[in-house]
């Protein structure tokens, strides 16, 4: 009961704050107080509706204005010319930005080449587009529309305290969406997409569809953000909606406060809208935008992340996991484990052509369950790309994948993923600002089997200690050595318990002693039920682990067998392996 | 649909004008292209160039050209200067963007003061000459700029293709630790061309102070198309910059002529959307 009491009692205090805050117009403040206060709100719902794309994910939108003109736009346009009512325009406000994103989204998400700053300039373009638009078309006519007819529901004693409540209830509600969205599986996956997309696609994150969802999310409040605040204004031209100021703020407001942070907008949004107030006329207003410009440079040179991640990061100095150095040595297991007769991958007549240069040219491979299968090759012979086809990083150009008797070379690489394929990258790819165990939490929850969040947890932390990496939960994978950070991409393939683990060169860059400890592990998750497939150039580490070993020459299977004999194949030897190992 | 002539005479001031645009996508283009910077604060820097043509040309009654001889350098110093900004913060893409922004805005702010907010025109005995080349008119000072422009873009594109500095540019922009690796001395290369570019919104400067109604809110009129030049001429390439430039100022001046100046920027921005989603090999 008392444990219940002390849960509840933060919530309960919350809740009344907010309603006491919601109340604030009733207090009989001057109405000036209001309108800034409403200034606050509407900044920062703009700026944390910003974030929950471009913060999140990482996709940089200077586009916010057209969003937020769409909807301020729709409730003008509805209210004045078509009588509706002013609250009742607000839902049309929200979708119609959010559609339209969706439309402009499924174009621009599907091209790999629209990251970064051209995304940034695209959705700027599109802003001037439809601006001239609205400006030519009868929507405003180039004469700007007034809205001092539409009647405002009195909501409030005030017509300032009214907007206050309505920018309030936005404001509160887009800060939930956005605590929500950080603490979900969309948050986790919009996280994994800003630090590396492909890696994130390959883990079992749909990211089309999530960034999808979170420009249809963030367009949809800008919208009602714009709604309302057709009604505050009064008198909306296209030239004073479309400007820069709405995009260039609330970046400026997302990187200040710290955009990855779901509170972090807000935070500069209050800070700036505070700071640009106080200088409130003429000359002032000008010195006011130079101070802020002032303040930008300076916190995005000394405090690149933001304030919000900044502030965090020193309240939770804690002295790092040095103290436990060596990884810790993988349980031997024997390697005597017999192949089953089942199938699990089938590939057949597996092309991939990239441009003029063949790097597939039809390879048959078949793997048993519970196999190790040795993947070699001189250099350029397609194995990383059999491991990139099978794992849909690249679409075949010819052939047929098949897992469990199911084709799967058709599927987006995220399907296959959670269809029970996991793979490690050659040089670790890890999501450089989540830490070593976010890490593989994140591809647990994408790529495994669904289990509740503190399964995924415990699991997580198995999987670390399994691969000698307890001790560095907390690290960011900054500080991890190479070898750890190859380990790292071991953890996050085993903790989706994968029915098939692709290695791409695990071993290359380790020293003896790694390699031995590598080589055990790798037996014990087979031992755990793992078909496994493994590119390697060490031969030492081909002989001992491999089943079968499929020697690739020229985007060809070559050969095929058990590693003793491949190995004395002089055909074998003439291709790749020299005279030396022959001998 | 208007007469031959007006349509003649609209894809004329249209190139001329789009030389303007082509002469502050340059710069841009050669800083986002080879040093992974985007630098907003160029337009701001044209501006202030402009500012101070106007400024010793009215109350000095100094000749263009010369103030051009004063500006430039001076251009050329805070180019580098900002460089050495960047460099010592070791400032990425999405961070320039912010910074040079807040540059921008600061010097805004400082024209303001100075200048006031009110329009500004600098008159001289160039505005209004013209050429007559049969039923069209070719304002004088805008077919200078275009030469200007054509010869500053042709000579960068064969220092950055023919030189070994250009060259060294060019592969420490491909990769700059296996240009070091090679003994490219990529600092002192970057200094160079920030310097190079903020010489190049001087230029733009004097021109915009000549022929443009000065106001320190007009720095962002021209950031939306001029960003679309650079990116439809590739960026790093100054000769694409400044076609692409001609290419839309053209086609923005014939659309003016053909529906109504209001529609101008669909055109930019449509064909700047075009170029972004369909990635012509041509370009």
């Amino acid at each position: 009961m008392a444990m219940k009491v002390a849960r509840d009692l933060p919530r309960l205090v919350a809740a009344l704050a907010v309603g006491a805050f919601a109340l604030l117009p009733t207090a009989g403040l001057p109405a000036f107080y209001d309108s800034f206060l409403y200034l606050v709100l509407f900044w920062v719902s703009l700026a944390t509706s910003w974030a929950l794309l471009s913060g999140f994910a990482g996709y940089f939108s200077l586009g916010h204005a057209a969003f937020f003109g769409v909807g301020l736009y729709t409730t003008a346009v509805m209210a004045t010319k078509f009588d509706v009512p002013f609250l009742l325009t607000l839902p049309a406000a929200a979708i119609l930005p959010a559609l339209l994103a969706v439309v402009i989204g499924a174009i621009v998400f599907r091209l790999r080449r629209l990251r970064g700053e051209l995304f940034a300039l695209l959705t700027l373009a599109v802003t001037f587009v439809i601006a001239t638009i609205v400006l030519n078309t009868p929507i405003d006519g180039g004469g700007g529309i007034f809205m001092s007819a539409v009647p405002l529901p009195s909501l409030m004693p005030t017509p300032t305290g009214t907007f206050y409540l309505l920018a309030f209830v936005i404001c509160v509600t887009t800060l939930a969406i956005a605590w929500k969205v950080s603490h979900s599986r969309l948050g986790m996956g919009l996280f994994a997409i800003h630090d590396d997309e492909d890696v994130a696609e390959a883990k079992g994150v749909p990211t089309f569809r999530y960034k999808l969802a979170a420009f249809a999310l963030s367009a949809g409040i800008a919208g009602i953000v714009g709604g309302v605040h057709a009604m505050f204004v009064g008198f909306i031209t296209v030239a004073g909606t479309f400007e820069l100021t709405v995009p260039l703020y609330v970046v400026l407001m997302s990187v200040l406060g710290g955009s990855r942070s779901w509170f972090g907008p807000a935070v500069g949004a209050v800070v700036i809208t505070t700071l640009l107030n106080s200088f409130n006329s003429g000359d002032q207003a000008m010195l006011g935008r130079a101070f802020v410009g002032f303040i930008l440079i300076v916190a995005i040179l000394w405090l690149p992340d933001g304030v919000v991640p900044a502030v965090r990061k020193w309240l939770k100095r804690r002295p790092t996991g040095a103290a436990r150095a060596g990884a810790a040595v993988a349980p031997v297991v024997a390697s005597t484990k017999p192949a089953g007769d089942r199938t699990l991958l089938e590939v057949r007549g597996a092309t991939k052509r990239f441009g003029g240069l063949l790097a597939l040219a039809g390879v048959d491979l078949d793997v048993r369950e519970g196999e190790i299968v040795g993947l070699v090759g001189p250099n350029g012979s397609g194995k990383t790309t059999l491991i990139n086809v099978i794992s849909g990083h690249y679409p075949l150009s010819g052939g047929s994948i098949a897992l469990d008797g199911r084709q799967i070379s058709a599927l987006p690489a995220h399907d296959i993923a959670r269809r029970g394929v996991a793979r490690t990258y050659q040089i670790p790819r890890p999501f450089m600002n989540m830490t070593a165990l976010e890490n593989v939490i994140a591809a647990a929850t994408f790529g495994g089997p669904s289990r509740s969040p503190a399964e995924i947890r415990e699991e997580s932390l198995h999987w670390m200690a399994f691969t000698g990496l307890s001790g560095k939960e907390d690290m960011l994978p900054a500080g991890l050595n190479l070898h750890e950070r190859k380990f790292l991409e071991l953890a996050r393939a085993l903790a989706t318990k994968p029915k098939l683990l692709l290695l791409d060169e695990v071993l290359s860059g380790l020293n003896p002693t790694e390699i031995d400890n590598a080589i055990r592990l790798v037996r014990a998750i087979r031992a755990q039920g793992a078909t496994i497939v493994f590119v390697e150039h060490l031969m030492r580490a081909v002989v001992e682990l491999s089943d079968r070993v499929a020697v690739l020459n020229e985007g060809k299977l070559f050969a095929l067998g058990a590693p003793h004999e491949v190995m004395r194949d002089p055909g074998v030897v003439s291709i790749y392996l020299g005279k030396a190992y022959a001998a | 649909m208007p007469s031959a002539t007006l349509l003649g005479q609209a894809l004329i001031s249209g190139v001329l004008a789009g030389g303007m645009y082509g002469l502050l996508a340059m710069g841009l283009s050669l800083s986002w292209g080879l040093l992974r910077l985007v630098n907003l604060s160029h337009f701001a820097l044209a501006f202030l160039a402009a500012y101070i043509v106007y400024e010793l040309g009215t109350t000095w009654h100094v000749a263009p050209w010369w103030s051009a001889a004063l500006v430039v350098p001076a251009m050329f110093g805070i180019g580098a200067a900002q460089h050495w900004l960047f460099d010592r913060f070791r400032v990425n893409e999405l961070a320039s963007l912010l910074i040079t922004f807040s540059v921008a805005v600061i010097l805004e702010a400082g024209i303001q003061l100075y200048w006031t907010a009110d329009f500004r025109r600098y008159e001289t005995p160039y505005s209004t000459l013209s050429i007559k080349a049969g039923p069209f008119f070719i304002p004088v000072l805008e077919l200078a700029l275009c030469l200007v422009a054509g010869t500053l873009a042709w000579g960068t594109w064969l220092w950055l293709r023919r030189t070994f500095v250009g060259k060294a540019l060019r592969a420490s922009a491909e990769d700059a630790d296996i240009a070091a690796a090679y003994g490219v001395n990529h600092k002192q290369l970057a200094y160079l061309l920030s310097g190079i570019g903020a010489a190049y919104a001087g230029i733009a400067g004097t021109f915009i102070a000549l022929i443009a109604t000065l106001a320190p809110a007009e720095i962002w009129t021209w950031l939306g198309v001029v960003f679309a030049v650079v990116i439809i001429g590739r960026l790093g390439n100054p000769l694409g910059a400044l076609l692409a430039g001609m290419l839309i100022g053209a086609s923005q001046s014939v659309a003016m002529a053909i529906f109504s100046p209001a529609w101008a920027p669909v055109v930019s921005f449509s064909i700047l959307i075009v170029v972004l989603l369909w990635d012509p090999e041509w370009l």
